[in-house]
């Protein structure tokens, strides 16, 4: 039992998953991509395949999603004049309530993972 | 609030202290200090507009040295100059004081004048002066600065003070604090604001010095003094005038006077008795006739009860500077009712509450009825009211009108009075004079009368009718004929015949589906957009203004009573969209109409689905702000050339005295190509100064106190400005605009205060921060598959927009281009700041003189229409129903709250709704929406619109209740968001599946007839075929050459324009005008109209020996058949043959020829009131501009697209899939 590099980043994205359970209840989009990027980063130089493959479709998601977000200036995906269409509204907060059901599952994949990594070696 | 009259003026003082501390904030306090010099005052008057400033500063005003004082009465013309404070009534109401003031008082004057000598000081100090003074006069109401609302309504409160404690002087202080409209810098200003006070300030002097004068008149009076003319006035005149003003001021004085009295209409009574008496003393002092016409009204105190005074609106006031100004004769101003009123509806204009200060319907009919009510509604700017109405004034002897008048008005309610008056002039029925009588009564049967009319005329169309006609299955693709004849009405909703009677007109009102069904389950089987189509700001010849204490609102939902809520009881009330059971205020018990208490079921409120309320103070976030318009014009090379500049400083010139405002309005120019450069409009400077900064990467404003002036003070500057402005720049070589720029200045300039900010474009921005290239590739200009580019380029006008928003400023923009300008991201800086568009697509004013006249006169339009600031609509919906997109320009501030800049009465709204929950415990639904504004005379007004429609179960029921028309509006809304979304091509394809969709639900679900048919219900008739139109249209057609910018600004035109506008962009009307008969003519304002049948857009129609006119809203075309007849040539467009007629003409000449009357004054009918005005484009039928023309066929193929025909068998192919 040693502590490796891969338990390192499970530990890590653990304690990052707790945060972007609540990013995406709020909505912090932009904290949450780079969060959510970052440990993706470290899965990928922990070679932990499994994991990074169940992260690609969501990163892909993140990245499809801020391509394509209204002109804008500044940063960020909302734009204020169509926020509150009805239809924009309800995808934007079903997109966050998919999200939460997402990283609470991944956030317990990550409690087994690290133990299992940690066990395993 | 009759012991805060009293008050002497040590506690005025104290209380204007804190005032100043509060005020000590602005800077511009400092200058104004005590000693008032008249430079000083200039600076901070004209750039504050802030009221804490203004709090500040009054008290110093008082400072002023009286002199001024004296001169007060040579001085009146400069008066209205005075006006900066913003007060409305300041300028009005100072002249006739010092009239009055002058004579009477001579003796006290000194004393007065210590006290507001201060006043004086600034430069205007002449006018002003005298205004102030009488304003301080009027001081008594202390009051009012502890109500501390810088309501318009104070003013009243404070004269009730003023008549019931002579004390004028102590009191005065209050009103300065109360004046909080008007900035610190204008001392005057405040004084003067108090309207109702100052007509009371003046009896103060008045009743003091010849306290034998007696109170005697009623405030409301004052105007009238007609009444005094004839020597026993007759007890209903007063009433009267009475209402008149309340009505017309809108100011029920009641919430300030209010606060003690049981009812405001108790007050309005005693007033009533009160006038009567007075009316009889005048008799007596003929000294008090010149004066008590201005002063005398007011004095009250004595005689009536303090309350009685209260009662006065700042209309009385308003009427009473009328009278005052002719001090000197007396007996003119009785003699002559028609100058008189046509004064006074000026001045007085400033102190109404009608806020319409375009050609208000209102205001032509009150003019027509009665001079009174005129000088009162006075409230429009506009003269040609005024002068019709004289004409009927006239000719009645000034003694026997008053009388005659009188007793129709007595019986009407007072409140009411604008839209009962209304009523009696239908819209577009008759000339106002036509309705010579106007009581009350009759009016208020008329009203609604005119309900059932329309209802009726609803009931010859489709859907109104019952059930069998609206259903009747109508087989598409055999029936050629589905265009009806006569235009097509909106459907009557299937409701009682109370209710339908009620409701509100579908003009400013209505629903995709009139009958709306129980469940989205069912709305989903009937595949129909269901939603809500508004024009809630539309100017309205009939329109209930409501005055009272408490505006009754539903306690859970706050939603405003109206005509569909139930009455429990007497004391409760069920509100009809969120249920509540709430309480009826007793206030709301007592019907002013029948004076009867305990029917509140019978108040205005509950009887007109369309009502005004004017707003309490718990209805503003800041004082109601003043009109402030800024024009920020292009003036590079390009511009330069076009030769806007001379149109618009022209149509600026002409239209400088209309423009919507008060004593406060204030203007500004902004001039721009790769600097900008500012105008200093000081008064006081001997000629505009043009400042320029070139630092445009970080706009600073040079003189951010001197470049928005008030309009009325530097008048002259401005008439210079404009005089050398089309010169200025002849000769500039400068090619770049640096637009964003300009607009970070423009917006700099206005947060202060918000306002209306006119952009003139002619070129793609292309310097500093929004600048723009040339996104349109010539060479797809007729793609048939991807049109790109629909969406803005930058967001720079988008976040520019939102922050002019915030900062209540909507930035209108004109873009007049010959090239490219990227008009789909200018467009932003006005979609969401509530702005509107115009585009002049290859505009110039010498080569397109056709472009220039409709620049012209849109800018008329534009200039003088009615305007509202600071607004906020919110649409409310019953229970169960929700919100769902908006379409329109604005900002949705959250989920149901507009946030509109400025709202105009050409703005249209759709929105679409979603049903949430089941609505099977309901048979009815209601929508209401409220718009919040701030007049153009500084009111706070509420104007409200309920619509209630019947809920129902079954499929065939939903089918026989569409609004096609609606539909279709509602569809492009969609549309064009979807366009900008996803692709042009997305959107077609969703317009052609909405058809499809819908006929083919209602073939599978309702009729069992032969499915090789396209079978549609009757009411569902015209939908391909507009949808067909739609395709067809500029916005949405793909394989004719469009260039984009011409297509972005009809997607503009889409979401904005309301719906009986869009409709003829979509469809236009096709009528033949070769022979016109007077057969089915209607009669408008003494002109007969012809009204030849529709035709169907399609070539087939078009014979050779046939003339023929399209209304495609914007244009319109004539189209001359080569054999056309040659007595219609020669008789309507005057030349002698076809071959004569020359290529480019745009107007009928005036021919006096019956052929040519009729085809002329069809025209001008359907001209009028468009937000646009067309243009006439004679076209023959061998010239070059007939593919204009044929283009708007859209019944026939064309390369590109589908004929009506072939797109039926299209859709049929779909539904058989």
């Amino acid at each position: 039992m040693a502590f490796t590099f891969a338990a390192f980043c499970y530990m890590l994205a653990l304690l990052l998953t707790a945060a972007l359970i609540f990013f995406a209840i709020w909505h912090l989009v932009l904290p949450e991509y780079l969060i959510h990027a970052f440990f993706c980063v470290m899965f990928l130089c922990a070679a932990e395949w499994l994991t990074l493959g169940l992260n690609m479709p969501l990163l892909a998601y993140h990245i499809w999603r801020y391509m394509s977000r209204p002109v804008m200036s500044g940063p960020g995906l909302y734009d204020p004049t169509t926020i509150m269409n009805a239809d924009i509204l309800a995808y934007c907060q079903k997109e966050g309530w998919c999200k939460l059901a997402f990283y609470l599952l991944a956030f317990f994949y990550y409690l087994y993972g690290m133990i299992y990594v940690l066990v395993s070696s | 609030m009759s012991a805060p009259a009293g008050s002497p003026r040590p506690a005025a003082s104290a209380r204007i202290p804190p005032r100043l501390g509060g005020a000590g904030a602005s800077g511009a306090a400092a200058p104004a200090g005590p000693g008032p010099a008249p430079p000083q005052q200039n600076g901070p008057a004209q750039n504050q507009m802030q009221f804490p400033s203004g709090y500040g500063l009054h008290p110093q005003n008082y400072i002023a040295p009286s002199g001024h004082y004296a001169q007060g009465p040579g001085k009146m013309t400069s008066l209205p100059l005075d006006s900066q404070h913003g007060d409305y009534y300041s300028g009005l109401y100072t002249v006739p004081t010092q009239n009055v003031v002058t004579p009477n008082t001579a003796g006290q004057q000194p004393g007065a004048q210590q006290m507001y000598g201060r006043v004086l000081p600034a430069p205007h100090m002449a006018g002003s002066a005298l205004g102030s003074f009488p304003g301080a006069t009027s001081s008594a109401s202390h009051v009012h600065t502890s109500a501390s609302v810088n309501h318009h309504n104070s003013p009243a409160v404070g004269a009730a003070n003023s008549s019931v404690a002579s004390q004028g002087f102590p009191s005065t202080c209050g009103h300065y604090a109360m004046s909080t409209v008007s900035n610190a810098a204008y001392p005057r200003v405040s004084y003067s604001s108090p309207p109702a006070g100052d007509p009371y300030g003046q009896q103060m002097f008045t009743s003091q010095n010849a306290p034998p004068v007696r109170p005697i008149r009623d405030n409301s009076f004052s105007g009238q003094n007609t009444a005094i003319s004839h020597p026993s006035p007759l007890p209903p005149p007063p009433p009267q005038q009475y209402h008149q003003e309340q009505s017309l001021s809108g100011y029920s004085t009641l919430s300030w006077s209010a606060s003690g009295l049981p009812s405001t209409q108790d007050n309005l009574l005693r007033n009533h008795t009160g006038s009567l008496a007075t009316a009889n003393n005048n008799p007596t002092s003929p000294v008090a006739d010149s004066l008590s016409s201005s002063v005398m009204q007011n004095v009250q105190p004595p005689v009536s009860s303090p309350v009685v005074s209260t009662v006065l609106s700042g209309a009385s006031s308003a009427r009473t500077p009328a009278a005052a100004c002719h001090p000197a004769e007396p007996a003119a101003s009785v003699t002559q009712p028609s100058e008189l009123f046509q004064q006074k509806g000026v001045d007085s204009s400033s102190t109404t509450s009608s806020a319409s200060p375009g050609p208000n319907s209102y205001d032509a009919l009150e003019g027509g009825s009665y001079p009174d009510m005129l000088s009162s509604s006075a409230s429009s700017p506009a003269p040609d009211p005024a002068p019709e109405s004289d004409p009927t004034s006239a000719p009645a002897p000034a003694a026997a009108q008053p009388s005659k008048v009188a007793k129709p008005f007595g019986y009407g309610y007072p409140a009411l009075q604008p839209g009962y008056q209304n009523a009696a002039a239908p819209p577009g029925a008759g000339p106002p004079s036509a309705s010579p009588v106007y009581s009350g009564f009759q009016q208020y049967a008329q009203y609604p009368g005119l309900n059932q009319l329309s209802s009726g005329l609803g009931g010859l169309s489709l859907q109104s009718a019952p059930q069998p006609e609206s259903l009747r299955p109508v087989n598409l693709t055999q029936d050629r004929n589905v265009l009806p004849v006569t235009p097509v009405w909106a459907p009557v909703p299937n409701l009682n015949l109370d209710l339908r009677k009620l409701n509100c007109s579908p003009d400013s009102f209505r629903c995709t589906l009139t009958s709306i069904p129980q469940t989205q389950a069912l709305l989903n089987k009937a595949k129909l957009p269901l939603g809500l189509l508004l024009h809630p700001f539309r100017d309205l010849t009939q329109l209930p203004v409501i005055t009272s204490n408490t505006i009754v609102r539903c306690r859970s939902c706050r939603t405003y009573i109206n005509p569909f809520v139930s009455f429990i009881d007497q004391r409760r009330w069920k509100c009809n969209l969120c249920y509540r059971v709430n309480d009826v205020p007793e206030e709301f018990m007592y019907n002013p109409l029948t004076r009867s208490y305990g029917e509140p079921h019978k108040r205005p409120e509950v009887q007109n689905s369309t009502v005004e309320f004017i707003a309490s103070s718990d209805y503003m976030l800041r004082p109601p702000q003043p009109a402030v318009y800024l024009f920020v014009l292009d003036v590079s090379h390009n511009a330069v050339e076009a030769g806007y500049l001379t149109i618009l400083c022209q149509s600026l010139l002409e239209n400088l005295d209309k423009l919507p405002g008060d004593s406060r309005t204030r203007i500004g120019f902004l001039t721009f190509d790769s600097t900008i450069h500012f105008y200093d409009l000081q008064e006081g400077l001997s000629q505009p100064q043009m400042l320029i900064v070139s630092e445009i990467d970080d706009v600073f404003l040079p003189t951010p106190d001197s470049l928005l002036v008030n309009l009325h003070e530097s008048k002259e500057l401005i008439k210079d400005l404009l005089n050398a402005l089309p010169t200025m720049f002849t000769n500039t070589r400068e090619t770049h605009s640096a637009l964003g720029p300009a607009l970070q200045a423009a917006f700099k300039l206005m947060s202060p205060t918000g306002g209306r900010v006119s952009v003139f474009q002619t070129q793609l921005p292309s310097l500093g921060a929004g600048l723009l290239q040339s996104r349109e590739d010539p060479n797809q200009r007729s793609s048939t598959k991807v049109v790109q580019h629909l969406g803005p380029a930058t967001d720079f006008y988008k976040k520019l927009a939102l922050d002019c928003s915030g900062q209540q400023t909507a930035v209108d923009l004109f873009l007049l281009s010959s090239q490219y300008s990227d008009l789909a991201s200018l467009a932003c800086m006005s979609k969401y700041s509530a702005g509107c568009i115009y585009y002049y697509p290859s505009f110039h004013c010498t080569h397109n003189p056709s472009q220039a006249e409709k620049l012209q006169k849109d800018l008329r339009r534009y200039l003088t229409r009615k305007i509202g600031f600071e607004a906020v609509m919110r649409i409310r919906c019953t229970k169960g129903l929700s919100m769902h997109t908006f379409h329109g320009n604005f900002f949705v501030r959250s989920t149901d709250l507009l946030s509109l800049a400025n709202i105009n009465p050409d703005a249209g709204f759709a929105v679409q709704l979603s049903i949430e929950e089941s609505l099977t415990d309901t048979s009815l639904v209601c929508f209401q929406t409220a718009l919040l504004y701030t007049s153009s005379k500084g009111e706070r007004r509420i104007r409200v619109h309920t619509l209630c429609l019947p809920v129902v179960s079954s499929l065939a029921d939903v089918y026989a209740g569409v609004d096609v028309q609606a539909a279709i509006c509602l569809l492009a809304n969609m549309a064009v968001d979807r366009s900008v979304s996803s692709s042009l091509s997305d959107a077609r394809d969703a317009l052609v599946n909405a058809v499809v969709d819908s006929l083919s639900a209602y073939g599978s679900t309702i009729s069992n007839l032969q499915h090789s048919a396209l079978i549609a219900p009757s009411s569902l008739k015209l939908f391909p075929l507009y949808v067909l139109a739609l395709l067809k249209q500029k916005a949405f057609r793909t394989g004719t050459s469009t260039r984009l910018d011409d297509r972005v600004y009809a997607m503009c035109q889409i979401k904005c324009q309301p719906l009986v506008h869009l409709m003829k962009m979509i469809h236009p009307n096709l009528y033949r005008i070769d022979r016109l008969t007077d057969e089915g003519a209607i009669h408008v304002n003494d002109r007969v109209v012809p009204q030849p049948p529709l035709q169907k857009l399609s070539a087939e129609k078009l014979t050779r020996e046939g003339a023929f006119l399209m209304d495609c809203g914007s244009v319109f075309y004539i189209w001359i058949g080569k054999s056309c007849d040659n007595n219609f040539i020669e008789d309507v467009l005057g030349c002698p043959n076809f071959a004569s007629i020359p290529q480019k003409m745009t107007h009928l000449p005036e021919l006096d020829t019956l052929s040519s009357e009729r085809a002329r004054s069809f025209i001008t009918w359907l001209r009028d009131n468009r937000p646009l005005s067309p243009v006439l484009h004679v076209v023959k039928d061998e010239s070059p501009a007939k593919t204009e023309f044929f283009q708007h066929l859209i019944e026939d193929r064309t390369e590109a697209a589908f004929s009506y025909y072939e797109f039926l068998l299209h859709i049929q192919q779909h539904i058989c899939k």
